[in-house]
């Protein structure tokens, strides 16, 4: 157990194998025949079948091996999702025989996620159908990359070689479309009914010199525990059933050794994991990992609660209030910008809104549109906004830690993958790296420095999209005001990236660290007495929060709007056109997030009014909210 | 981790789970292997305590060997068990087969204990292997008002995330060892030593399989004395499980119909 290195690959668990397909393809008795063919029916359960057969005048079928329910056998439907153990000469399987009927796309869902490979089973005569691209799409959002496609009811076509290679081009095309590996997935024409290429070769096929459907399930590869991930353990209870304080939960991936300083997000505290509890264990235990349901005491008692991600410090996950998902929809009620739901991502619940939906798929020919609306069994695009940082990971990053399902209601509507592509990791703006740093106070109070001046200092800070108008006006209304006599003066972006911070892109994580400095310069000028007027396109909603939250009382948020075709034809340093040939990475607007207040003390409309109307406007605001009226 | 490790994490982990999200939580103990099984996992899960009571649905046709155990592990234990006693067969749907009319009393105490002590969730130590309709369970499987089971909407589960909000008046089966054959139950008593009624091997050539009321389960042919005999024979066998409970095979759907209303 202590040896962290040994058994990546588990590889004596019976693989998990889905079956899917369009309704009526043939997928529950692909199962049966199968089970049958591996000599792994129960002594009386063909006399069963053939008995329930017998009693509905029908010939023998093997899809009732699997329809264990009477509704089921009766209407000759897979309802829901069932499991069934069997082995071949090479190993131990699962088989999770799923529905194809597009109502119960939620049980197909239910048995998907749990597999490790996926048989799409395709009817011979029917060809690609609608939940064929709907199943194949699910398992490639799934993450269930080892397909093997059954070309089912060969004997329905006569066994024609002309057929199942129509049938197999089709279905290539629509994988090749999804991204998926065709080398590795194999096109096996069968009979499920008759046994052709099931178990045993076809005698009536002998056109097809490739593997049978059971030689191809034992080609897959087991699937590999997350060790060599950073470590993620998501904290699922606190337990305080004697003197220990225990925290429970399951390692996701890495591994977490005794001794190990925590770094717990998203509270950002930390602590040495001084015990590893387990019980009736021969002797103490001092490493655990990925895929182990565990309990840890710490050295000290910090507030810990269900829902928090434990790392270790030097590769924790992201904090953010706002990320996007890609999602599948199983809801009753469509989904809409606006919509509220609770997220459940591992053991943490919040709120989240959907603030946008980028973009919905259309899995019959993996066409998008623009859609507002995401119906059940649909795939969109979909951005959320939590109230509060989570801890997360890209799906790409860590499958476990970078997936959520929602929730309406009482029930379970959707789950999703997380993206961050655009969006910034946040704990870079929060983290405070230098210890024993005290503030001294001031001997001037600040009610001095405004009487001096004759105004208040504070922060006017101008966000909006480039060619919003942002710079032209802050230079106008700095020069008009220091001719009345302000002490006043501007931060403008492309002036601070020459100094301040020129080492940094324009990546989300550097637009993030370029905002909090020049939040950080900005207050100080205010505290100083200045009015500070800044120009910045600032397009993360939760970066302008950070720095109202340097001075709130000061700062004043001005909405420059301008939509995004007015500043495209002003592009006045003709970065919208480099933009859009694709010359710049992640220009706001174009092809990264912009995220407009929700509730700025002001916005100027710079496309229905001309400069001299917006700069009067400001004025006007600073008058009223900085000026000091002589006692 | 080999494979009873992992068999192991993920019942924990659903046990966690149902102890976090249900309130009024409890364990059916019905003294089997299985249930055995599953109360030492309970043990594991929360580092030597059973924080919730264990019910025992008593028929009052148990083999005697199955009281003497639940006397003596209720107490060397310490746990907080509750017994349930069941109505007579005469009240039961009479429309059923016998054996299953017979079962049926168990669903009944176990609603009237349900209903009596309010409990918002159960722990049940059924398995997909054993059976069609167990095959086709959730693991968080929300019950109606009556302690119904509606296979033809179940919610969707996946990723480890359950269903645990539920409308008042509803509650939850939590089944936390649904993913566990009757060769692994076997294998993890083995591992972890875990005691039990020695009705499960042989004498004279018999033993029982799967442990019922007395007068509708039945013992199969074995000379499987010991743990390590019984793999064997398990490994070897194609007689399904409960091919000796009677109320499975009376008739197509009696099976289905005791679990639709509310049998484990």
């Amino acid at each position: 157990m202590n040896d962290v290195q040994s058994f990546a690959v588990q590889s004596n668990l019976p693989l998990k194998i889905v079956i899917v397909g369009h309704v009526d393809h043939g997928k529950s008795s692909l199962v049966g025949r199968l089970f049958h063919d591996t000599g792994s029916m129960p002594d009386g359960k063909v006399e069963a079948i053939k008995a329930m057969c017998e009693r509905r005048g029908m010939p023998f079928e093997y899809a009732f091996l699997m329809d264990a329910l009477k509704a089921e056998r009766d209407q000759g439907i897979t309802i829901d999702v069932s499991h069934i153990h069997f082995r071949t000469a090479h190993r131990e399987y699962v088989l999770i025989d799923a529905p194809g009927h597009r109502e119960f796309i939620k049980n197909m869902v239910t048995g998907a996620a749990q597999a490790d490979a996926a048989v799409l089973v395709v009817d011979a005569r029917d060809g690609v159908q609608e939940q064929t691209r709907r199943h194949a799409y699910l398992l490639h959002l799934l993450g269930i990359h080892q397909v093997v496609v059954a070309i089912n009811k060969m004997d329905l076509v006569e066994f024609a070689q002309a057929r199942f290679q129509q049938v197999a081009v089709d279905v290539r095309d629509y994988l090749a479309g999804l991204g998926i590996d065709l080398q590795h997935t194999r096109i096996i024409p069968v009979s499920a009914r008759e046994g052709d290429n099931i178990v045993a070769p076809s005698p009536h096929m002998t056109w097809y010199e490739g593997d049978t459907l059971a030689q191809a399930l034992d080609g897959f590869q087991p699937p590999l525990a997350p060790l060599d991930l950073p470590l993620r353990f998501p904290i699922q209870d606190v337990y305080k059933f004697d003197d220990r304080r225990i925290l429970a939960g399951r390692i996701e991936s890495g591994h977490l050794r005794r001794g190990d300083v925590l770094l717990f997000s998203p509270s950002n505290k930390t602590a040495r994991v001084a015990s590893i509890e387990a019980w009736n264990a021969k002797e103490p235990v001092l490493a655990v990992r990925a895929g182990q349901s565990v309990g840890v005491t710490l050295d000290e008692q910090l507030f810990v609660e269900r829902g928090d991600v434990a790392s270790l410090v030097s590769n924790p996950p992201m904090l953010t209030n706002v990320f996007r998902g890609r999602l599948f929809w199983l809801g009753r009620h469509s989904m809409t910008p606006g919509n509220r739901y609770k997220m459940k991502l591992c053991n943490a619940e919040f709120p989240v809104e959907v603030e946008k939906i980028e973009r919905v798929i259309d899995v019959s020919d993996l066409g998008t549109s623009s859609g507002q609306v995401v119906e059940r069994n649909a795939v969109a695009e979909v951005v959320f906004r939590a109230r509060r940082q989570v801890a997360l990971d890209p799906f790409e990053n860590n499958m476990v830690t970078g997936r959520f399902v929602l929730v309406e209601d009482y029930d379970i509507v959707g789950g999703g993958l997380i993206s961050m592509d655009g969006y910034a990791d946040q704990r870079a703006g929060q983290t405070i790296r230098a210890t024993n740093i005290f503030r001294v106070e001031h001997r001037v109070p600040e009610e001095d420095r405004w009487r001096h001046n004759g105004h208040r200092g504070g922060v006017l800070w101008m966000t909006g999209l480039s060619g919003a108008g942002k710079s032209t006006l802050a230079f106008s209304l700095e020069q008009y005001l220091f001719r009345k006599g302000y002490q006043v003066y501007v931060l403008d972006g492309d002036n601070i990236r020459h100094g301040l911070c020129s080492d940094l892109g324009f990546s989300p994580e550097d637009r993030v660290e370029n905002i909090r400095r020049v939040g950080h310069a900005a207050a100080l000028f205010a505290r100083a007495g200045f009015l500070v007027i800044t120009a910045f396109i600032s397009p993360y909603r939760s970066d302008r929060d950070r720095v109202r939250a340097l001075a709130p009382e000061i700062f004043h948020e001005v909405y420059v709007d301008a939509d995004i075709s007015t500043c495209e034809q002003r592009d006045p340093k003709g970065l919208y056109a480099k933009a859009r040939r694709g010359e710049i990475e992640d220009f706001t607007g174009v092809s990264a997030p912009y995220e407009p207040p929700v509730m700025a003390e002001l916005r100027i409309d710079t496309g229905k009014h001309s400069i001299e109307e917006s700069v009067a406007v400001l004025s006007d605001y600073i008058t009223s909210n900085f000026a000091i009226t002589p006692h | 981790m080999d494979h009873l490790d992992v068999l192991e994490s993920r019942t924990i982990y659903i046990l966690r789970e149902a102890f976090n999200k249900i309130d009024k939580l409890a364990m059916l103990w019905s003294l089997g292997k299985d249930s055995n099984a599953m109360l030492w996992l309970a043990k594991k899960a929360f580092f030597g305590y059973v924080p919730f009571p264990l019910i025992h649905i008593d028929t009052g046709k148990k083999f005697p060997e199955m009281y003497a155990f639940r006397e003596r592990y209720a107490r060397e234990w310490k746990l907080d068990l509750r017994v349930g006693t069941c109505p007579p067969v005469e009240e039961m749907d009479p429309t059923l087969p016998p054996a299953a009319r017979s079962a049926a009393r168990k669903t009944a105490g176990l609603k009237s204990m349900l209903d009596r002590e309010g409990y918002d969730g159960v722990i049940a130590g059924i398995r997909r292997d054993e059976e069609g309709t167990r095959a086709k369970e959730r693991v968080f499987s929300p019950r109606g008002q009556h302690n119904t089971w509606d296979f033809r909407d179940q919610p969707p589960e996946f990723w480890d995330q359950f269903k645990t909000d539920f409308a008042p008046g509803t509650h939850l089966r939590v089944h936390p060892i649904l993913h566990w054959t009757e060769i692994d139950i076997w294998r993890y008593i083995q591992r972890e030593n875990i005691p039990l009624v020695d009705l499960y091997f042989a004498r004279n050539g018999k033993r029982y399989r799967s442990l019922g009321d007395q007068d509708i389960t039945f013992p199969v042919d074995s000379n499987a004395s010991t743990i390590e005999e019984v793999i064997a024979e398990l490994q070897q066998t194609k007689v399904a499980e409960r091919s000796g409970r009677a109320m499975d095979h009376e008739s197509e759907d009696a099976f289905e119909r005791l679990r639709a209303d509310g049998y484990m």
